[in-house]
């Protein structure tokens, strides 16, 4: 066996790295790339359920087949509701960018709770599809696709809620504010899959 | 910043701030000990260890079922299993070699390999690591229980429907197989993740892009890959279970669904799935390639776009599976088209190994025999795979052994010869010792020639009409020779893999202590001591070249300013890899292991009822936020950081050469 700290030894630092930064926001950072990492897997699911969606779409020459169209009330006013809670996510990111406690508490706590009231809408959601996901392969598409999408909402909800929590309890490190920013990245794709998912859902069976 | 046009200033690290320094990364990189503390450990190398011994776990058991199919249908009319046993043999031996072993194993190398071969401490997201490897485990023994119960899957490893659906699949074995899917898609698209970050970010300083080496290049376009075919069978298998468990229609034509929509989605996956064994696999041979002839693998930029294209065209090639189904023959064409082209990168990357071979000096130790053995085996795959692309021939072979022949020559030659190869290349990273060379051969000679006696014959044996999945034949089809020459090599086959298990037990125990770079080999991994020390690397190196060791200077150049008592990373940019900012992973702990327990016993609950998902919220959340609650680490990080929250973000500083700023 060799000496095993040979070339060691010579190690010759040619880069210091102490003065780097120990927190960065976006892209430099891990935190962002579990997230965006996560968002393309299931950003690829949301592609694949669609596709399923549009393929059981061409099995049959009805839409919604010997069904009645979703009602639009509820999955509208929800998607009123998801849009305009873009605005505090927005803010809360840039007072997380500021470390601003004060301004991160306030902002992500109106983003909790429209959160919390998007998850109530969605219940509603449930009872306007005028179907049931057994009654046929249209019902099934239809369910799983808003099902998809709730858990999506529910499981963000319930991060916000504990990251809530957290910048109350402390203790409140610059890595944490990380995390607050990072989440609402995660709310605006869940927001901007609701757009195509509500269309979707709602117009296809009305145009195609 | 330009390592290599710094300001260069020798400073002398004295010995015992080496000694300080090697001490202080042992004490904050500890490996936790305990029952609890093999529960909670989060080192790569430490996960990476047990995802392999756990894959090939999975292997022999997996190989020992088709030792049993090779019994069965050694003579004609036997009744040594019958046909539901026999159905369950081959469903979980193609499970489990696909799912539990080919993916997860060549995903392992690259949880232990991609760090050291990247230059920095630990994989990215480590206790998501860990929890991978417990979904993963618990998954794969789900399988196993169901094996010894009776009640494994029995519809084939593509899981068909109407075949797998409620009305043809009674009872629950159909369902494991969905479910166990779940399991590893879980860990699988986890892993991936954590490799794209890894690569992407955690690169040692100077390691650019077109300087990463091949191994990596495969593991990235790899991780890629499963995390755009995943989903496909997330989706497909979720509605198989949503189907069976709660009445939905996806794969009912009579109620607007689609038996063909199955195949799609499966085939979606399932395609990619090939590469996703294969293309870690052209990584390894590229690594002992070089490391045999001693010289950079020829054609590096074309072995980078090879890789990189397969993983495009793979995703294009999935209705070839489907030539039977009926489907529009313009169509077909272009499946045809497409599973020809994709020859052509893989065509490249073996002319290039041929180049590599014969401009070096070749040294003939075991991994480059079965690298050697792998040309043979995966070219003749490859052109039988080519024959398979053409639609007319397709058809007639379709669903009999000559398709056995192919995919197992591919598949094994393709993806097993290098892998076992690459175990006795990296055996002495991954364990401290050599395995044994001469019995290397012998273990080489024995699988090649096993593996050849075994699945040569089934090409004739299509040919001649032999239909896949048939538990016995008649005596009268002239069937009879072949298929016994076939068990034969099967036998060979076993004895090989005894011989492996055996040399690894031994050199395990007894082999020559492995010095750091044993083979003269270019990559990071082999500059440090093995196996490697739980830090990884004393100092984070600086990379002068594509071939890290070979293109050292004689003092090799290092990073400082890492806090050596906190778990402090360097992270570098996608392209350049030069240093943007530093970043601390976690510490070890148990939440990943409990959230894995629950997650499995979610999935296993969620076989039988709708209701497990109620019932396990909470206790998931339970786990998620003990994962995620704060450590007294963090507290520290507090206290170090007080007074500094508020203020404006300092921008990041120049970079500096150590000897200017101490100057």
């Amino acid at each position: 066996m060799t000496t095993a700290n040979a070339p060691v030894q010579e190690a010759r630092p040619v880069l210091d790295v102490g003065a780097l930064p120990r927190t960065v926001f976006g892209h430099q950072g891990l935190v962002w790339w579990g997230t965006a990492g996560y968002m393309v897997i299931e950003g690829s699911i949301f592609v694949i359920v669609l596709v399923v969606y549009f393929y059981l779409r061409l099995q049959v020459s009805d839409w919604p087949p010997s069904l009645p169209n979703p009602s639009l009330g509820f999955g509208t006013a929800n998607l009123l509701v998801a849009l305009a809670s873009v605005v505090p996510a927005y803010i809360a990111k840039r007072k997380a960018e500021q470390f601003d406690l004060r301004g991160v508490r306030v902002w992500m706590g109106i983003l909790t709770l429209l959160g919390f009231v998007t998850v109530a809408l969605r219940v509603g959601e449930y009872f306007s599809l005028n179907c049931r996901w057994d009654d046929n392969a249209y019902g099934s598409i239809v369910w799983v696709l808003l099902s998809a999408h709730t858990v999506h909402v529910a499981t963000d909800v319930g991060d916000s809620a504990v990251l809530l929590a957290l910048a109350f309890l402390g203790p409140n490190t610059k890595k944490r504010f990380v995390d607050y920013s990072e989440n609402s990245l995660y709310w605006y794709f869940i927001v901007c899959w609701w757009v195509v998912i509500y269309l979707t859902i709602y117009f296809a069976p009305r145009w195609l | 910043m330009n390592a290599s046009t710094a300001v260069e200033r020798r400073i002398t690290i004295t010995t015992a701030d080496e000694e300080r320094l090697r001490r202080q990364l042992a004490d904050t990189w500890y490996v936790p000990r305990g029952i609890i503390g093999w529960f909670s450990v989060a080192d790569h190398k430490t996960i990476g260890r047990r995802y392999i011994v756990t894959a090939f776990g999975f292997f022999i058991f997996a190989g020992v079922l088709a030792a049993l199919m090779r019994v069965q249908l050694a003579v004609p009319n036997n009744h040594f299993v019958g046909p539901d046993l026999y159905n369950q043999l081959f469903t979980v031996h193609g499970t489990m070699m696909m799912f539990l072993f080919a993916v997860p194993v060549m995903e392992a190398l690259g949880v232990y390999l991609v760090p050291l071969m990247v230059g920095t401490r630990n994989i990215a997201f480590p206790r998501l690591n860990a929890f991978s490897y417990y979904v993963y485990l618990f998954g794969g023994l789900m399988l196993v229980v169901t094996t010894f119960l009776n009640t494994a899957p029995d519809v084939g490893w593509f899981s068909y429907v109407p075949l797998a659906g409620p009305d043809y699949a009674p009872g629950k074995r159909a369902d494991f197989w969905a479910q166990l899917i779940t399991f590893t898609e879980v860990s699988a698209l986890a892993v991936s993740v954590e490799l794209v970050t890894t690569i992407f970010k955690a690169r040692a300083p100077g390691m650019s892009l077109n300087r990463m080496p091949l191994f990596v290049w495969g593991m990235l376009v790899t991780a890629f890959m499963v995390i755009f075919a995943m989903p496909s069978v997330v989706t497909s298998s979720s509605f198989l279970l949503l189907d069976r468990l709660v009445g939905t229609h996806f794969y009912n034509p009579a109620e607007g669904g689609d038996a063909l929509l199955w195949q799609h989605l499966f085939w979606f996956f399932g395609h990619p799935e090939v590469y996703i064994i294969f293309v870690p696999a052209l990584g390894i041979v590229s690594s002992i390639i070089a490391a045999f002839t001693s010289r950079p693998i020829f054609g590096y930029p074309a072995m980078v776009m090879s890789m990189v294209a397969t993983g495009f065209i793979g995703f294009g090639l999935w209705v070839h599976h489907m030539f039977a189904t009926g489907l529009p023959a313009l169509g077909l064409e272009y499946f045809t088209a497409a599973s020809i082209v994709i020859a052509i990168p893989t065509g490249i990357q073996i002319f290039c190994w041929i180049a590599s071979l014969w401009r070096g000096r070749p040294r003939f130790h075991t991994p480059l025999m079965f690298v050697v053995g792998f040309f043979a085996i995966f070219v003749l795959g490859g052109l039988s795979g080519v024959t398979l692309a053409s639609v007319p021939f397709d058809l007639q072979v379709h669903d009999s052994y000559y398709v056995v022949a192919h995919f197992h020559y591919v598949l094994l030659g393709g993806a097993i010869f290098p892998l076992i190869g690459g175990i006795y290349f990296w055996f002495p990273k991954l364990v401290g010792r050599m395995m044994d060379d001469r019995l290397g051969k012998w273990n080489f000679w024995t699988l090649f020639i096993g593996f050849n006696v075994t699945f040569f014959p089934m090409h004739i044996l299509g040919f001649e009409g032999m239909p896949r999945r048939v538990y016995t034949y008649p005596d009268n089809m002239g069937w009879n020779t072949l298929n016994l020459v076939s068990s034969m090599g099967a036998l060979l086959l076993v004895i090989g893999g005894a011989m492996f298990v055996y040399n690894v037990v031994r050199s395990y125990k007894w082999g020559i202590l492995a010095s750091e770079n044993p083979w003269g080999a270019e990559t990071l991994e082999w500059s440090v001591s093995s196996p490697p020390p739980v830090y990884n690397f004393l100092h984070v190196p600086v990379v002068e070249g594509r071939c890290a060791l070979w293109d050292r200077s004689a003092a090799p150049p290092v990073v400082t300013g890492i806090r050596s008592d906190v778990r402090e990373v360097l992270l570098t940019d996608v392209m350049d890899a030069e240093p943007t900012n530093v970043t601390e992973y976690p510490d070890p702990s148990i939440w990943p292991f409990l959230c894995a327990v629950v997650t499995s016993a979610f999935f296993v609950g969620s076989i039988f009822t709708p209701w497990a998902l109620p019932v396990a919220i909470l206790p998931l959340a339970v786990t998620l936020i003990g994962w995620f609650w704060p450590k007294e680490r963090d507290r520290e990080r507090l206290a170090e950081e007080r007074g500094e929250v508020g203020e404006e973000h300092p921008p990041a500083p120049r970079l500096r050469a150590v000897g200017e700023a101490r100057a």
